[in-house]
């Protein structure tokens, strides 16, 4: 005799343990298996795009911040890109490599939370997630020798960064270089070949590489379908082309290889911080730039590659001090679009690790 | 009829009442009632610091320690806090039977200790079938938990409540199938009769039946990494997401309650019980216990969940037919009478067939993530 079943919509979210932040599925469950799901989002709308039309071009600085809080040095660097190339600003060096070596620095503290995250939402109990929180804080104490926050930074400005690093920082910038691949290594030892990790997450949540380009997915969701796209490869900005870096892609596009590529970036992220140390050279961190920026007329488009994928502005000036518009692309609200296909079919507890291993951030979708 | 006898006579199935207490029966049941609520009440607490300050260090994090030295009084105030926060239910709740959950959930556990014993002879009830009642008891606490996720209306509740009868219902096989192990050695099933027979702990008789119990046990009772019945980060707190207040703490008592019992049973079956030297029996019982609990937070800290498919998967494609043929060696054994002659034999036998078994079984019988089997 088959059993009727019939399906139910269950709201998860906006407050639920694993959205990472507000965000609301209305998911269609037959029993434990996921029929479909309809992401609702905008509770943590801000009208930060809006609000950017009132403010100095150095004003919305702080707005960005709070775009994606956990990469907000990535976020400056992107709105300064796209500044600097409205305005025709050119960057000291010093201030490039500084630059540089801050956005590789908060490329790893996002990552790790990712990653952090990531393992949370497949239930192992904090663990990892305090472990990469415990470096992640390294950073962030790096982070507040340079600038003096530790979440919203606001430290980089059109023209170069806000002030010169102290003189402690290359050195404990250094420390921080020996440790890190050690620690790195014992996340490997401790995760790469856990039998329940693989279980639960390799073959799950596939996202092939056709349809990631469709949806125009980018970040290491991107490169872990096998796609091998990095704006600082294939249209550097800033240095970037100054660095000898791989970009490492995986082949499956798995839940499993989206968290192996976010740990491989990180190693990558090391070597250019590395290198950058290195050559940094000495010089003014600022260009003579004007407190009230009136770009000429036109437009610009700037973006990075940043821990989520391409982060871009895209800044319209009317030879004003403030921005006629400025729209904003984040990708982690791109990179939502082929959650639907990637989850249907899977069960309650897959739908969750496939959300988790995509990496978004609340703030930065909701703007 | 058993338990005619036992309000009728006091007599009858007790063997080993100690004989230097006054008062006979019923000063022995008020007696140990005491010890039994008093003993769950502060082992739940000890456990519940021990979790916390063990997962802390694990963690590389300090745990509580504001409250008390050391943070000892950290259970008390979680106690005192719980009781003093509003006592919500749900508007389309099933009152009743929102109500009734947490009682039938914790009768169980508490009943399941009435047969523990805490030193030679010194327990509530010593019945000749003691394992057969722990077996029996302990399966009601579902019911309790089926309630609550039922009678809340929720449908996080259900989707908890649900899966917890379906692994309770599956590990409740390979569990029992690894108690039979021991039985058949010790030759009874009077808790007490269990630990008097180990002259040497049955773990090392019985390595393999531990493994199992103790993997099988942590499903019974929701212990990571078989936690998904509550699984935080998918079903927010799975059937007690509903519960607020005492009735909260209720289902927080039951979980480290059915810890502790686990815990409890898997001393006195595997580890010698209260048998130990020098120390007092009833101190050596207690420090089995923690060790036991502390294995648990140690599972906890380290593994990741196992999704619901391949908690099914688990228990039917490895531990079941692990236990089957755990039982059909060690009685293969205790009929050529290895368990009294040749007992050196029987520990290097039985080490070796469980290293053999578990290495075999797991690299070409059965792997976690092959497959998928719909639930």
């Amino acid at each position: 005799m088959a059993v009727r079943t019939e399906p139910f919509v269950l709201n998860m979210g906006p407050v639920h343990p694993s959205t990472h932040g507000v965000f609301r599925m209305r998911v269609t469950l037959d029993g434990e298996v996921v029929v479909d799901i309809e992401p609702v989002f905008g509770y943590l709308h801000r009208g930060i795009e809006k609000l950017a039309e009132q403010r100095t071009y150095a004003g919305i600085i702080p707005l960005t911040d709070r775009l994606d809080y956990i990469s907000s040095m990535n976020n400056n660097f992107a709105y300064c890109l796209a500044v600097e190339k409205l305005a025709g600003i050119k960057v000291p060096e010093r201030a490039e490599y500084i630059r540089v070596i801050i956005s590789e620095l908060q490329r790893i503290a996002a990552l790790l939370i990712a990653v952090g995250a990531f393992l949370n939402d497949c239930g192992a109990f904090f663990t990892p997630f305090l472990y990469m929180f415990r470096e992640r804080e390294r950073i962030v104490d790096l982070f507040e020798m340079v600038s003096g926050q530790r979440l919203t930074y606001n430290y980089l400005r059109a023209g170069g960064v806000s002030q010169d690093l102290p003189e402690e920082f290359l050195p404990a910038l250094r420390k921080f270089m020996d440790m890190m691949p050690r620690f790195m290594d014992e996340y490997d030892r401790l995760l790469q070949q856990n039998e329940i990790l693989i279980a639960r997450a390799k073959g799950v949540g596939i996202l092939p590489a056709e349809q990631a380009i469709n949806c125009s997915i980018s970040g290491p969701v991107l490169r872990a379908s096998g796609v091998k796209w990095d704006i600082r490869k294939d249209d550097p900005y800033s240095i970037y082309d100054r660095f000898d870096f791989d970009v490492p892609t995986q082949p499956a596009g798995d839940c499993y290889d989206r968290y192996r590529q976010r740990v491989e970036e990180m190693r990558q992220s090391l070597r250019i911080i590395e290198q950058a140390m290195k050559q940094i050279p000495s010089g003014p961190v600022r260009a003579e730039v004007p407190h009230l920026i009136h770009p000429p007329v036109g437009e610009a488009y700037g973006r990075i590659e940043c821990p989520k994928g391409e982060l871009g502005f895209y800044l319209v000036s009317d030879n004003s001090i403030a921005p006629y518009r400025c729209h904003i692309r984040p990708p982690s609200l791109i990179n939502l679009t082929a959650l639907r296909d990637m989850v249907r079919g899977w069960k309650v507890a897959d739908l969750i690790i496939i959300f988790g291993s995509i990496d978004i951030t609340v703030g930065e979708i909701d703007r | 009829m058993m338990i005619v006898d036992f309000i009728a006579t006091g007599q009858g199935h007790f063997q080993a009442i100690p004989p230097d207490w006054p008062g006979g029966f019923w000063w022995h049941w008020l007696f140990f009632t005491v010890v039994v609520i008093g003993f769950v009440l502060t082992m739940v607490m000890g456990v519940i610091y021990i979790e916390r300050r063990g997962m802390g260090r694990m963690q590389s994090r300090l745990g509580p320690n504001r409250t008390g030295p050391f943070g000892l009084l950290q259970p008390v105030a979680d106690a005192v806090k719980v009781l003093l926060k509003e006592n919500i239910v749900p508007a389309a709740a099933d009152k009743l039977v929102h109500w009734l959950a947490p009682v039938v959930a914790f009768a169980p556990a508490l009943m399941i200790f009435a047969v523990i014993p805490f030193s030679n002879g010194a327990l509530l009830a010593d019945l000749n079938i003691g394992i057969l009642y722990i077996v029996a008891i302990s399966s009601v606490s579902t019911v309790g938990v089926f309630m609550a996720g039922w009678g809340s209306s929720n449908k996080y509740s259900l989707l908890g409540a649900m899966r917890n009868v379906a692994a309770v219902v599956s590990y409740e096989i390979p569990l029992v199938l690894a108690i039979v192990g021991v039985v058949l050695i010790a030759g009874s099933l009077s808790m007490n009769q269990i630990v008097v027979a180990q002259n040497i702990p049955f773990i090392l008789l019985q390595p393999l039946g531990f493994l199992l119990f103790f993997a099988a046990g942590c499903a019974e009772i929701n212990r990571s990494p078989f936690d998904l019945m509550e699984a935080d980060s998918e079903i927010v707190a799975g059937f007690h997401t509903e519960y607020s207040g005492m009735k909260f703490a209720m289902f927080y008592l039951v979980e480290y309650a059915e810890a502790v019992a686990i815990s409890a049973i898997i001393c006195t079956l595997f580890l010698g019980g209260w048998k130990g030297p020098l120390l007092p029996p009833w101190l050596w019982f207690i420090i089995k216990v923690m060790l036991v609990f502390f294995a648990m937070v140690w599972t906890r800290t380290t593994l990741p969940r196992i999704r619901i498919d391949q908690l099914m998967a688990f228990a039917w494609k490895f531990l079941f037919p692990m236990a089957i043929i755990n039982l059909f060696i060690t009685a293969l054994q205790v009929l050529a009478g290895w368990p009294t002659q040749l007992m050196w034999a029987m520990i290097i036998v039985n080490f070796a067939v469980t290293a053999f078994m578990v290495l075999i079984w797991s690299r070409f019988f059965f792997r976690l993530g092959w497959g998928r089997i719909e639930v």
